[in-house]
């Protein structure tokens, strides 16, 4: 420090020891537990090794963010954030443990952005007996959000896959009237979720669907369903299959000489997938997906105010792959976590975080997430993000089409 | 009487000295302690079963996790859609699962060690699919949530008045766990001391010779499984019973290899091996992700590397060292050492225990 | 029809995926009286130790046989290291040290590469072939006929060469071979080396099709149990034809047999594995063997 830089310095701190010892009219920081004066404490569960570990970079992302608002603010009203991950390698078995390891021997003010929906549903009974927020779940399974009456500490954050199915119903109906619908589902309740919000969305042309053919995730090859439902007459298929093997299947499509009009679910749809299926010989016509989330890879965000800022967090994650959609993924969830502990301000309670995430929140500058998506719950509605917009493929890179659609209100 | 107290082998008092310890045990830990040490307790219990099967009969099971599943759905099964009582639900999914396995055992008895292990390793990974199948009756992925049980009246006073708190959920689980592996350990005990053990103990050092002398092979092997899957099956129901959710994930392949490791390094072919197993197999993978980045003497990028690698790199590595540099686990490691210090003193050997049996068809 | 003649013709291209990486297992049987559950571990590692090199500039042609050596080296220096030392144990040793392998060289691939899928270059186009209305891609097929390569290859070797001859001597009788002067521990260090290299021709033959990341072997390697197994353990011929044979089964049965459906593939293969070793243990090629007392 420079000399004069050390006399401000010293007149500064004399001047707040003045005020302090003044005695001040600043009202009681209320504490809970996982809370002092000056830190937060949150926790989360997430695969960060076996089959499912590439998800495991959210909690990475989201403490990247974390480390700037600390950095940079100085937490949230002076309370700086601590993010402790545990990795329960996407099995249940292991989050009941680490979850209750993290409520009753760290204490944490709340669990934050857990993954998995068979991993999240294993604790949510125990959370919400003890009334800690399990807050932000990452997935899109809807009873994460329809269900909250019955689990009021509960919240999710991602639009539910029941939703995205049916704006892909919405823009079947619009642009492809005719359609013969085939699905290809991951039999789990990630694919069987969008399969029903894909039926309803159809409401009375179900019928549509001539086919829908399911694999397992030991599955050697989805060539066996894509043969049948090219068979079967499909003119349109729609993907509801994790990355690996939406881009599997893109190929095969393509291979069997078949080019139906396509719909690709979001988790699947980040440019760097796609540029995989096109270099392993996919076609790539007619694709057609939905977006929430700005993409790293997206040169329309290049000079992006959001972008810049997002590129400025993950530098923050040294292991972190900044073209990854889930990293952006994780910093918009952990904006909304920061959105929400300023919300709170000096009452930060259990009670008080949870009214807010479930019932209050009301975010419109998420600068992670697409123009005019806007993060909101009121105490009938407990969706957090319901809006997407349909985006199609040009070859090269994701275009948006038309605008924002809102399925708030559309789900049960 | 009290002479024959007084010449009881050591080994009873030790037995009596641990047994105290893991009653006393939840009065000194966290309530979510207990249920951690619960669920130690439950995969020692289902490494005293792949125990009975591996090391005293010699035939290689990869695919005790499956059975285990089937346990924890039967009972979860029985308790959620036709509200029969949690720990009246136990024995029942042992017995099916048991007899299961007997069944399993039949075709088993034609695959030669290998192929056995290939077999039931197979079996391992295809076990969440087939549990995923019947939707209806497994709740497909949804899983089943267990409601957490209430510690009945007098167990909760006994606790109560000794130690002033109230007994937690975790707590009670803890102890249904402890009184039914201590029942089982004693079972496998009895067993193994007797008659079929030693049958079983002739099959596995050599086949010919113990059919030669009149042992019924098929009888012997395929009850070892049969018994082997009824540990499984209790274990699994405990399983779900501890962790209050049961779904087609919380069974991967992993957690055979899981029950393989404990059984190893525990020490096959003992009976305190399998406990020692359980509790190592469950708290490596927690401690070794949570206590190794606090560790400064660990180079960064080692340590690094072992927590974005997760129990995967950890247990590689300890069943890799284990069968090189102590094939016989900690049991074998004890036992040999003790003779050692025997031999030391008195100069006189001592029966080993903990050994990995065998091939069958060694010349 | 026109369906059941792509499925078949998916099938056989599936199909040879799983025999690729039968091969390796079939020659490390054949050298030492195991099956290696790393074996496709070891096949997902070789891949990514070329894809290192290959995204340090070396072109593929070059990195391809350099990949080759590294593995064969690798091969030898696993069975040096951590299989040596319990030569002499019982079976339930070598098989747990293998699961050991392959846990840790899982985990390993994992925390290095991530498990973020990635594509990788083949030799053959994506272009498809028309075979009497269904199709096939050249990749499929190239895949197919790498295998029939190497098949050959390794025929030649065990049956034709001395080295083959000392190798399978070593494997059958180990102490008469020592007898005769051949450096038993030797003979089963070769051939390790040769199955990994194997492995990794299959692992990079592949990789452009299945997407290269961890995991990517964790599933194949119990279909190509199932083809060796089911070709007979000890034959080559056999592994390819099981894996043809498997590769079409399974996409039958997942498509014709209502109870199994599309998501119970896996448990097909289980079931022929079962099936096999049940019914015919010595497989459709295998010769049996007698025991002796």
């Amino acid at each position: 420090m420079t000399k004069i830089g050390a006399r401000i310095a010293a007149v500064a701190a004399f001047m707040v020891t003045l005020a302090a010892c003044g005695g001040s009219a600043a009202p009681a920081a209320q504490t809970d537990v996982g809370v002092t004066s000056n830190s937060i404490l949150l926790g989360n569960t997430i695969a960060q090794s076996g089959p499912a570990a590439a998800y495991g970079t959210i909690a990475n992302a989201e403490l990247a963010y974390f480390t700037y608002i600390n950095n940079t603010q100085g937490g949230v009203n002076g309370r700086k954030i601590t993010f402790k991950i545990l990795d329960d390698g996407y099995n249940p078995a292991n989050t009941v443990p680490l979850t209750k390891q993290l409520v009753e021997q760290d204490k944490v003010f709340a669990m934050f952005s857990g993954l998995g929906t068979q991993d999240q549903t294993s604790v949510r009974d125990y959370l919400n007996a003890q009334k800690v927020p399990q807050l932000f779940v990452a997935t899109g399974a809807t009873t994460f959000m329809a269900d909250e009456s019955l689990h009021n500490y509960t919240i999710g954050w991602q639009p539910p896959y029941q939703g995205e199915a049916r704006i892909y119903a919405k823009d079947v109906l619009t642009n492809h009237a005719g359609a013969k619908i085939g699905v290809l589902y991951q039999n789990d309740d990630y694919g069987q979720d969008y399969l029903k919000g894909l039926k309803d969305g159809l409401g009375s042309n179900a019928s549509m669907i001539v086919d829908a053919e399911s694999y397992d995730v030991t599955a050697a090859s989805t060539a066996s369903q894509l043969a049948t439902l090219k068979a079967k007459g499909a003119d349109t298929l729609f993907l509801f299959t994790t990355p690996s093997f939406t881009i599997k299947s893109l190929v095969i499509t393509t291979a069997l000489h078949w080019e139906p009009t396509i719909y690709l679910n979001s988790v699947s749809n980040p440019q760097v997938y796609m540029g995989i299926a096109a270099k392993a010989g996919a076609a790539l016509k007619n694709v057609t997906s939905v977006g929430y989330i700005k993409d790293p890879t997206d040169p329309t965000w290049a000079s992006d105010a959001g972008m810049q800022l997002y590129k400025t967090v993950i530098a923050n994650c040294t292991t972190c792959n900044v073209n990854d959609g889930f990293n952006i993924y994780g910093a918009a969830v952990a904006w909304t976590m920061v959105d929400v502990l300023k919300q709170a301000g000096n009452n930060m309670t259990r009670a008080n975080v949870v009214s807010i995430a479930t019932s209050g929140l009301n975010e419109t500058a998420n600068p992670f997430l697409l123009p005019g998506v806007v993060v909101k719950t009121t105490s009938s509605d407990h969706f957090p993000i319901t809006q997407e917009q349909v985006i199609t493929w040009s070859g090269t890179g994701w275009t948006r089409q038309g605008s924002l659609i809102d399925e708030r209100g559309t789900i049960k | 009487m009290v002479q024959r107290f007084r010449t009881l082998p050591p080994r009873y008092w030790l037995v009596l000295v641990v047994v105290l310890f893991f009653i006393g045990l939840p009065t000194v830990i966290d309530s979510f302690q207990a249920g951690e040490w619960a669920q130690a307790l439950v995969l020692g219990i289902a490494i005293m079963g792949l125990n009975i099967l591996v090391g005293y009969s010699g035939q290689l099971s990869l695919g005790h996790g499956a059975f285990m599943a089937l346990g924890a759905y039967t009972s979860a099964i029985l308790a959620h859609r036709y509200k029969m009582d949690y720990l009246v639900t136990i024995p029942i999914a042992g017995l099916l699962t048991g007899t299961v396995g007997f069944v399993f055992g039949v075709p088993a008895l034609r695959l030669s060690a290998l192929y056995l292990a290939l077999a039931t390793f197979a079996l391992a990974v295809v076990a969440p699919s087939l549990i995923k199948r019947p939707a209806e009756l497994t709740g497909g992925v949804q899983g089943i949530v267990l409601l957490p049980p209430v510690p009945p009246r007098p167990a909760s006073d006994t606790f109560a008045a000794l130690t002033g708190t109230a007994m937690t959920s975790d707590q009670w689980v803890y102890y249904v766990t402890l009184a039914w592996g201590l029942l089982l350990f004693w079972l496998a005990w009895n067993l193994l001391r007797h008659r079929a053990g030693r049958a079983m103990r002739a099959i596995r050092d050599g086949e010919v010779a113990a059919a030669a002398s009149g042992i019924n092979l098929a009888g012997y092997k395929t009850l070892a499984f049969g018994i082997s899957a009824f540990y499984a099956g209790i274990a699994g129901s405990l399983f779900g019973l501890a962790a209050g959710f049961v779904s087609p994930d919380s069974f991967p392949v992993a957690l055979s290899i899981q029950l393989l490791v404990g059984a190893v390094v525990g020490g096959l072919a003992s009976i305190p091996g399998p406990l020692i197993g359980g509790i190592f197999a469950y708290f490596l993978p927690i401690e070794s992700n949570q206590w190794v980045p606090t560790q400064t003497w660990i180079p960064a990028a080692i340590a690094s590397t072992i927590e974005k690698a997760g129990p995967a790199v950890t247990y590689g590595a300890v069943l890799i060292l284990t069968m090189i540099f102590a094939p016989n686990g900690i049991v074998g490691l004890a036992a040999a050492a003790y003779t050692r210090l025997r031999g030391r003193l008195r100069g006189v050997p001592d029966r080993e225990s903990g050994q990995i049996p065998q091939d069958p068809q060694t010349v | 029809m026109q369906e059941f003649l792509q499925l078949v013709v998916s099938g056989i291209a599936t199909g040879g995926i799983f025999a690729s990486l039968a091969l390796a297992l079939v020659l490390i049987y054949n050298a030492m009286g195991l099956v290696n559950f790393a074996q496709g571990e070891m096949a997902m590692v070789a891949t990514f130790i070329a894809f290192t090199l290959i995204s340090h500039g070396l072109n593929y042609w070059i990195a391809f046989p350099v990949t080759l050596v590294i593995a064969f080296a690798g091969g030898i220096a696993i069975q040096r290291i951590v299989i040596r030392p319990v030569e002499r144990a019982p079976l339930l040793t070598l098989v747990i040290i293998t699961l050991g392998l392959t846990t840790l060289l899982n985990g390993l691939a994992g925390a290095i590469f991530g498990y973020v899928p990635r594509s990788f270059p083949s030799p053959f186009s994506v272009q498809t072939v028309n075979i009497l209305g269904a199709y096939a891609s050249y990749r499929d097929l190239g895949v197919i006929a790498v295998s029939g390569v190497v098949l050959l290859a390794i025929y030649l070797l065990l049956q034709r060469t001395t080295v083959g001859l000392t190798l399978r001597a070593a494997a059958h009788h180990p102490e008469a071979s020592r007898l005769l002067g051949v450096r038993v521990s030797w003979m089963l260090a070769l051939g390790w080396g040769l199955a990994s290299a194997v492995g990794a021709v299959s692992g990079i033959m592949v990789a452009p099709i299945i997407l290269l990341e961890p995991n990517m072997m964790q599933t194949i390697i119990i279909y190509a149990f199932a083809a060796a197994v089911l070709g007979g353990i000890e034959s080559p011929l056999g592994a390819v034809i099981g894996g043809l044979i498997v590769g079409v089964t399974v996409n039958l049965a997942g498509t014709y047999v209502p109870f199994v459906g599309g998501d119970l593939q896996l448990a097909v293969a289980l079931a022929i594995i079962i099936g096999v070793l049940v019914l015919k243990p010595n497989g459709l090629l295998g010769r049996p063997s007698v025991r002796r007392v």
